[in-house]
């Protein structure tokens, strides 16, 4: 069989990244010009700030890529791209190089969806064990997914309002913390012994469903009732209170997901899945459980385009093929390609 | 000499391949479809009809703006991916200028305008004959725009679909000094960017990375943000 070398493209959010990827398993390149030195000045993400950067951006990250690959047009099989889910506008860059490149050479397209790139970022790492069950937590998502093999996704639970990234980002803001929030918080956690207490979401019995929503009002709720006292918060606190209901929820719902479909692995993915206390709590809950735990490299675990051209390397094998017309799909479904 | 000029800025699609100065391919369309999914297509079918291979261009001509800031985005972002990895040079043209050209011989200004809402326009004013700005591309309100177009004190020539939009207000500043382009002349030509372009110097193909659309305003985020540094001294 001959080496397939996919050029992939991810422009979902406010990273420009492109990558160049072996075979679905060995990053040949991986470039990533993220915009949170831009975007911080807001406080977040702002969908027209983000497309600008991206047309900015785009050709040198991917001659960056080829370059650093030490590769030709020529060489390449495939150019894959983030279709959606996204900011429409930044999406459409990403789609818009990858179409204009993809017929300046003649090369098939790959449209994949980002929730699949994020959880074949562990193809980077080892091969994926099936049944699978991932969690997908990021500043746009929360879902456990579960996979029955290659190609196969069946979204067995979602949040129902804010995503856990969200949330982070959210609560950050309440303690005057910059931009993205989710790691500043986490290192706030570790240094309290002791966290202010919060609630926990579980829904209803069975649900494995998530909800962040009552959770950030509660932290609201706190610091507006403290404040009406005249007294201090500790950041610390409160960060650990909001930290801990977080974890707990995530790795119990996982936890007992996995035991109910009997899955052989567990992954984590996304950007919050570069949190240490989510990490500590989940690797340890599946020693436990005897279960194979696996997360990505901190730098797979926030967007790149290093996890797109993974997942398109099988989307490829499976004949799956995107086209000229392809357009922005800001809330594509995460649907099975086999 | 082959060019692929590249229109997108508004809802109108236009895409045109000139060889050697004559007309080989030109698309206008004006069906409000989303470009993203025209643009290549269009231009795939374009260099099939024409034997053409990406590769045999020499050039691209963008509608660099103002205009409809994601129209801008995927016109230059097709054009600036194309030109990079084929090693071909750039060039931009104000997206008003390739729409004044539709009415170039008009004798006294061509003003092309495109509805920015809130009776804002992107707008600029060309002499008829020449094609040199007498006002330059810029951001204002319809009331702004027509007292310096009355100030000029010869005919005004108002171009494009926008236009018909104002017209009230128009004829109520300008008189008889405004007249109306016929409908024929209301979209902008992928041949007319060529043209234009041809008579810009090339650039060098390296300086295709810092191409980006002139769109003349900037984000609301980012003015809210000056506003705050400022209040904050």
């Amino acid at each position: 069989m001959n080496d397939q070398y996919i050029l992939a493209i991810e422009t979902s959010c406010d990273e420009t990244a492109a990558a160049i990827i072996l075979n679905g398993r060995e990053i040949i390149s991986n470039v990533v010009a993220s915009q949170i030195e831009s975007q911080k000045r807001f406080g977040g993400v702002v969908p027209e700030v983000a497309s600008r950067h991206h047309v900015e951006q785009i050709t040198m990250i991917i001659e960056e890529t080829l370059e650093k690959a030490n590769m030709q047009p020529s060489e390449l099989t495939a150019v894959a791209v983030t279709e959606g889910p996204g900011l429409v506008g930044a999406l459409l860059i990403g789609i818009n190089a990858a179409k204009a490149f993809a017929f300046a050479h003649s090369l098939p397209l790959i449209p994949v969806h980002h929730i699949a790139g994020h959880i074949y970022a562990n193809e980077l790492v080892e091969p994926m064990q099936f049944p699978l069950l991932a969690l997908v937590v990021s500043g746009g998502h929360t879902e456990l997914v579960f996979m029955k093999e290659h190609g196969s996704f069946e979204v067995i639970g979602e949040t129902r309002d804010d995503a856990a990234g969200e949330a982070y980002d959210k609560v950050a803001r309440v303690l005057n913390m910059p931009y993205p929030g989710g790691p500043h918080i986490d290192r706030l956690a570790h240094e309290a012994e002791e966290g202010v207490e919060f609630p926990r979401a579980w829904l209803e019995e069975n649900s494995y469903d998530f909800s962040f929503s009552g959770l950030k009002s509660a932290v609201i709720n706190y610091k507006h009732n403290m404040d009406q006292r005249g007294e201090e918060i500790d950041p610390q606190k409160v960060a650990k209170g909001f930290q801990d209901s977080v974890v707990e929820v995530l790795t119990t719902k996982t936890l007992r997901a996995a035991r109910q479909y009997q899955v052989k692995q567990v992954i984590a993915a996304g950007g919050v899945s570069a949190n240490k206390g989510l990490r500590t709590s989940l690797e340890q809950a599946f020693e436990e459980a005897k279960i194979s735990f696996v997360v990505p490299p901190l730098k797979l675990c926030t967007d790149n385009a290093a996890m797109i051209g993974a997942a398109a390397a099988h989307m490829y094998n499976a004949g799956v093929r995107g086209n000229l017309a392809m357009n922005g799909l800001p809330g594509k479904e995460l649907k099975s390609w086999i | 000499m082959i060019w692929l000029g590249i229109e997108t800025s508004n809802s109108p699609l236009s895409i045109a391949i000139v060889k050697d100065g004559q007309i080989v391919e030109e698309i206008v369309q004006n069906e409000k479809l989303t470009h993203s999914v025209t643009v290549m297509p269009t231009i795939e079918e374009l260099f099939r009809k024409a034997n053409l291979n990406p590769a045999d261009l020499d050039a691209i001509a963008v509608s660099e703006g103002p205009g409809s800031y994601t129209g801008l985005r995927i016109g230059v972002t097709i054009a600036k991916t194309l030109a990079w990895t084929l090693k071909k040079p750039l060039v931009g043209v104000s997206s008003l200028q390739v729409l004044a050209a539709n009415g170039q011989g008009f004798a006294g200004v061509i003003c092309s305008l495109f509805d920015a809402r809130r009776q804002n326009v992107y707008a600029a004013a060309y002499d008829g004959e020449t094609m040199q700005p007498v006002i330059q591309d810029h951001h204002n309100s319809i009331g702004g725009l027509l007292e310096q177009l009355q100030l000029l004190n010869t005919p005004v020539l108002f171009i494009g679909l926008d236009a018909v939009n104002f017209k009230e207000v128009i004829t109520a500043q300008l008189g008889n000094q405004a007249i109306f382009a016929s409908t024929s002349l209301a979209l902008p030509r992928g041949s007319k960017l060529i043209e234009l372009a041809q008579k810009q110097s090339l650039p060098s193909v390296e300086e295709v990375h810092n191409f980006v659309p002139k769109y003349h305003r900037i984000t609301e985020a980012e003015a809210n943000w000056i506003k705050d540094q400022k209040k904050g001294q």
